[in-house]
């Protein structure tokens, strides 16, 4: 397939884990952080882990925009499609989330409720346009990547005068959370979670551009290198990160070229601009109370405002006391690590978020690593269990 | 006075009728679509019978049987319909087991409103699929259930086949060492049909690979009769056949994706849609399983059939106390290849 086979090409691949390896200092070790769900899931999917060496160590984020909902926003979803008449559209993958008294959306739609799963933003206006009856909402959920469709499905309710049409805004932004990972605790003082640097998102990028990352460049010493989400971007990223720890150097650099500019997509930036302002505050799973770090609809746009249009109220809930998704959204643990990993907590029972998404770093850990997990139980011989 | 001419029936208005309640009520309508419909599309000895229940011997050998209900959205798509993958799908089943598939049965469950026209439409299609596989469909059922408690027509079939002496096919049989073979491209028929669902609507040329392999299986027992496992990675794909035939056999398989045959249009479509094509599902592929040294012999048979052109060798069983599937990327890495869990969801970011 031409402009994909490029990109998957194990000859170049070969070749780039070799330089790696050749350039990646034995002494140090190497923890990079991608931050986006999409990068996680290629770098399971591809098996990249087999092509590193042992000292170059990926280590998950929380940029996955399923994961980091927290369980009172899909309980408020839920609530929401309960009510009589009203129509919710979703992205497919929010439908299997864990909320509160082991619901979900998709055992919501099984009870009754009329949740219909989306593509694309247009097709919510286009229901709500058929039904005119109706109330219809959309449950908004993404990092930058998703957020212009969603300022262009409110801006064509309004021009088509749609009035049952409203959005249920959980839009949230990518910068905010690196610094809240930056700032937090494991890194700064535990030092539980070492991070030399960055392989920056994908997607997200080519709508804000290269230029929100210079300051963790700049300001933590942090070398960001953005990456397309092809494994050959992924390994050509870690060899780009490599070098400037290598020469001591934190600067943002671009390895996505064909699609990302240091400016990003100007007119997707207005349109969001034009429609969201930040949220003085939001609460994301694993990481808790965020500053500045979602969007919500402005005041001008406020009929189209699932939350003011139907008082909702937003209650937090704790997640199961099991579940390890906040420490491995944080980084700060791996999916094998969790005590439910792999026995009740799986892709088809999920406990925690992370286990939902093909880009939950536990659910792409099960669905295409787990083999490596078991190597190692079956390489012990019996009495190492023993103390 | 009119005089009434005696049994006389206004024929079923195919061209603009629509199912009705009575069409399943059991009187007058019911037997007339089926004999102006069923009886004359599938026309053979048993169904002029008009019995409920079809009588015929059976030659030596184990009988085989299966079932499977058809529930496909949209009813027509490309390179089939409902009719002739209720057909195939059948027949698959009992040809799996290494049988000769006899006999058919089938069973229409009808929504109030729909079409005769596309009824029609239907069961011709049917009947084509049945005379081509040589399998007729020799006794049926047809009920009406209210609009809106069906979606058009809902078909199940049942077959029966025999298998033949010495023929010793079953998905628990996979031994270490052994090698994995699929009979030609995967995914087309998952991705026609998606090509087609609403909200998706793209542009491609892909058909569904709707097909009865029974004479495909023939010419492979032929050439080495100790195979070992056949299934058609229908729903779920190659990758569920897969752990399917591993955990029934308490082994585990390591495949290439290099050597997995999927079309150019299919690994595009599967590309933007966010699925993987080892998941998506097929009509008329075979996975095979044999002892390493018959694996040529068999794919040199395969490959001789028209339904098996593009057959290939994909992978090994090996020994694993986790049965777990794996695969050799075409990157150069490993990767588990997973149970299919929930729909196949597309990628949101």
């Amino acid at each position: 397939m031409k402009y994909i086979d490029e990109f998957r090409d194990g000859g170049l691949a070969r070749g780039l884990a070799s330089s790696i390896a050749q350039e990646a200092a034995p002494r140090r070790a190497y923890h990079l952080m991608e931050f986006c769900g999409g990068h996680t899931h290629a770098i399971a999917r591809y098996g990249l882990a087999d092509l590193l060496p042992a000292n170059v160590r990926m280590i998950h984020g929380p940029g996955c925009p399923v994961c980091v909902l927290p369980i009172g926003r899909i309980d408020n979803a839920i609530a929401l499609a309960a009510r009589p008449g009203l129509i919710l559209c979703t992205y497919a993958d929010t439908m299997r989330v864990p909320a509160s008294d082991r619901s979900s959306l998709l055992k919501a739609k099984a009870r009754g409720a009329d949740i219909r799963m989306i593509y694309s933003s247009a097709d919510a206006v286009r229901i709500a346009e058929e039904n005119p009856t109706r109330e219809v909402v959309f449950f908004a959920i993404g990092f930058e990547t998703t957020t212009p469709p969603t300022a262009v499905a409110i801006l064509d309710a309004q021009q088509r005068g749609l009035r049952n049409f409203s959005v249920f805004c959980n839009h949230v932004v990518t910068p905010a959370a690196i610094s809240n990972i930056l700032e937090s605790k494991d890194v700064r003082e535990l030092g539980t979670l070492p991070i030399d640097g960055f392989v920056g998102p994908a997607h997200v990028s080519t709508v804000i551009g290269t230029e929100p990352y210079e300051y963790f460049a700049e300001e933590y010493g942090r070398p960001v290198v953005i990456a397309g989400f092809e494994p050959l971007d992924v390994m050509q990223a870690v060899l780009m990160l490599v070098r400037q720890l290598n020469e001591g150097r934190a600067a943002v650099e671009n390895e996505f070229t064909r699609a990302v500019t240091r400016e990003g997509n100007a007119k997707a930036k207005a349109l969001v601009a034009e429609v969201f302002e930040l949220r003085r505050t939001f609460e994301w799973r694993g990481l808790g109370e965020v500053p500045y770090s979602a969007l919500s609809i402005k005041e001008k746009y406020r009929a189209f405002d699932a939350e003011a249009r139907f008082d909702v109220t937003y209650r937090s809930v704790p997640d199961n006391k099991a579940c390890e998704c906040g420490a491995i959204l944080r980084g700060v643990k791996k999916p094998a690590d969790c005590k439910v990993f792999g026995t009740v907590c799986t892709p088809d029972n999920p406990i925690g978020s992370c286990m939902v998404s093909s880009e939950g770093a536990c659910a792409a850990h099960y669905t295409y690593g787990r083999f490596r997990d078991a190597a190692i139980v079956a390489a012990q011989p019996a009495s190492a269990a023993a103390p | 006075m009119t005089a009434v001419r005696s049994d006389y029936v206004r024929p079923v208005d195919f061209r603009h009728g629509y199912v009705d309640m009575t069409h399943g009520a059991g009187g007058r309508a019911t037997t007339q679509l089926v004999d102006e419909l069923f009886v004359r599309a599938f026309d053979n000895a048993w169904l002029r019978q008009g019995n409920d229940q079809a009588a015929f011997e059976i030659g030596a050998g184990r009988i085989v049987m299966a079932t499977d209900a058809h529930v496909v959205s949209p009813l027509f798509f490309p390179g089939g319909d409902i009719g002739c993958l209720a057909v195939h799908g059948t027949i698959n089943d009992v040809a799996m087991s290494g049988a000769r598939p006899l006999y058919l049965a089938a069973t229409f469950v009808l929504e109030e409103g729909f079409p005769l026209a596309d009824l029609r439409r239907v069961v011709e299609s049917m009947a084509v699929a049945s005379r081509e596989a040589g399998v007729p469909v020799i006794t049926g059922d047809t009920k009406v259930v209210e609009r809106g408690k069906g979606d058009g027509v809902f078909i199940t079939t049942t077959g029966i086949g025999v298998v033949p002496p010495g023929v010793e096919i079953s998905g628990d049989r996979a031994r270490p060492g052994d090698r994995i073979l699929v009979s030609g491209s995967m995914g087309d028929h998952g991705v026609a049909i998606m090509s087609l669902r609403e909200n998706l609507t793209f542009d491609t040329t892909i058909r569904s690979d709707t097909a009865a392999l029974h004479g495909l299986v023939a010419a492979m027992i032929s050439a080495v009769p100790g195979i070992r496992c056949l299934r058609d990675p229908t729903r779920g794909g190659l990758a569920t056949t897969l752990n399917e035939l591993a955990r029934q056999s308490r082994c585990g398989m390591v495949i290439r994706e290099q050597d997995v045959p999927v079309s150019g249009q299919v690994l595009a479509a599967c590309e933007f849609l966010g699925l993987d094509p080892l998941y998506v599902a097929n009509e008329g592929k075979l996975v095979a399983i044999c002892a390493a040294g018959d694996a040529d012999r068999l794919l040199s048979a395969m490959r001789a059939h028209p339904l098996g052109q593009d057959a290939a060798i994909v992978g090994n069983v090996v020994e694993d106390a986790h049965h777990f599937v794996q695969m050799d990327t075409s990157f150069g890495g490993r990767r588990v290849v997973d149970w299919l869990t929930g729909e196949q969801l597309p990628r949101i970011c």
